[in-house]
């Protein structure tokens, strides 16, 4: 029987200093990406969502991203910034479908969403950014530090939304962290970025 | 009307000296532009006065063609100077340019053959100063809108990218710097309308009443050229921040940023 098609296919990617790599991603998986600071990571993430120029193929479900209008490949394969961004007066606004089911996942209430933007704070923004982007349904999240200005317990918070919207949806996750016991706790797949190129790390313990 | 002798423009000339000794007494630095910018008024002036002469004795479109090019090519410079932050190479030129031709001739011929119906319709006493104050009003709007959209661009290009990153497609991205840009291109034609005859007495209605015109005849073509030069302004604005917009995403739907000139 032959093996179904990885539902991330990255074939050759080139982008500046990244590249060229390859790699393939399955339903399910966890992969953490690390790597000093200025080394690329960032720049990768953006490559996947097409948001940048760059050679080489990216396949989704064995479709190319050429073949999909770029905002319906961005909406499967969505990216979460660092920093996130806010145009509307409030958070809720940002929520087309109305309240977002995993508020009470991430430790923020009703009122907090419908406040001024301007008023929250940079770890609640940061919350509110994660589970914006889940409300899209994407098949391929791309997270950079997710939890980089988090507090322990709010980390846990969204390391568990991660892992439970991972299992639920059959969906793939890109991680690119700092932080080597967080690696340990989420991934099932650890590289890091070696002169543009993806050097596979063995997994310490697995999940 | 009265004619003008060279030595009442010799007497007009002399105040402009005055000014230029009184800045120069008081250390202003401007006296020098201040007099180059007199002599440029003088001579441009006349110069154009030559070649309406010529134009108006010589009725050939292909002659007001060509008067009519050269004059949209200097607004279209114009229009690229005053954006900081314009397009690279020759989009910078291009977005200004053949959206003021798409709006101030299209508006100019429009008023021309429906409105004046003069014949021949391109009779350059109406078609020159005609389509002259609607470039001069369009490179103004056009100039506003282009200058706000591309700095929007690049100061607010975190919100554009996390819209895109969303899902989102270019033109809702960029959505609501759209249209600020087109709102503050049509400012101040709006307000230039609501104060007329209140606080300003237009420049080309009072020419007219200065050359013997009856006043409800010159307030009559005022009013036309206002809501041509309002048309003109809106359709370039609109044009232009279309185009420009749609310039800043490549066919990927990225942001662009790199097509825009640094300060």
């Amino acid at each position: 029987m032959s093996k179904a098609p990885p539902l991330l296919q990255i074939k050759n990617l080139h982008r500046l200093m990244i590249g060229p790599l390859s790699l393939g991603v399955d339903s399910g998986d966890c992969l953490c990406i690390t790597g000093p600071s200025g080394c690329g990571k960032s720049l990768l993430l953006r490559a996947i969502a097409d948001l940048d120029p760059h050679g080489g193929d990216l396949l989704l479900e064995g479709v190319t991203s050429n073949e999909l209008a770029a905002n319906e490949w961005r909406t499967r394969v969505g990216l979460l910034p660092p920093e996130s961004c806010w145009w509307l007066p409030r958070a809720i606004d940002h929520f087309r479908d109305g309240v977002p089911v995993l508020l009470d996942h991430i430790g923020i209430s009703m009122p907090v969403l419908e406040q001024p933007v301007s008023r929250l704070s940079s770890g609640e923004k940061q919350r509110l950014a994660l589970i914006r982007l889940l409300s899209n349904r994407p098949r391929v999240l791309l997270l950079d530090e997710p939890t980089a200005n988090l507090d322990p317990v709010n980390t846990r918070r969204i390391e568990a939304v991660i892992t439970e919207y991972r299992r639920s949806h059959d969906a793939a996750v890109i991680w690119v962290s700092h932080d080597g016991e967080q690696v340990r706790r989420v991934a099932n797949r650890h590289y890091e970025v070696v002169d543009g190129r993806l050097q596979k790390r063995e997994m310490e313990s697995m999940q | 009307m009265i004619t003008l002798t060279l030595a009442d423009l010799v007497i007009a000339a002399l105040l402009v000296v005055l000014l230029a000794l009184l800045s120069m007494h008081l250390k202003t630095g401007i006296s020098r532009q201040l007099v180059i910018a007199a002599l440029r008024t003088a001579i441009q002036l006349s110069l154009i006065g030559l070649v309406l002469k010529v134009l108006f004795e010589n009725v050939q479109l292909g002659w007001v063609a060509v008067m009519a090019t050269f004059m949209l090519l200097v607004a279209g410079r114009e229009v690229m100077a005053r954006q900081e932050r314009r397009f690279k190479g020759w989009w910078g030129y291009a977005v200004g340019t053949i959206s003021m031709f798409l709006s101030s001739f299209t508006v100019t011929v429009f008023a021309l053959v429906v409105i004046l119906g003069d014949t021949p319709w391109y009779a350059p006493q109406y078609a020159i100063p005609l389509l002259g104050m609607l470039l001069g009003n369009t490179m103004n709007g056009i100039a506003i809108a282009m200058d706000r959209l591309t700095h929007a661009a690049w100061e607010q290009r975190g919100v554009i990218e996390a819209r895109l990153m969303l899902g989102e497609r270019w033109d809702e991205a960029i959505s609501e710097m759209r249209r600020q840009a087109i709102r503050s291109g049509m400012i101040p034609i709006i307000n230039a309308m609501a104060a007329a005859g209140i606080i300003s007495l237009p420049g080309m209605m009072t020419g007219q009443i200065l050359a013997g015109a009856a006043p409800v005849d010159a307030v009559k073509y005022q009013i036309l050229i206002m809501f041509l030069i309002t048309a003109g302004t809106g359709l370039g604005t609109m044009a232009a921040v279309t185009i420009g917009a749609k310039h800043l995403f490549d066919k990927r739907q990225r942001l662009c940023l790199d097509r825009l000139r640094e300060k």
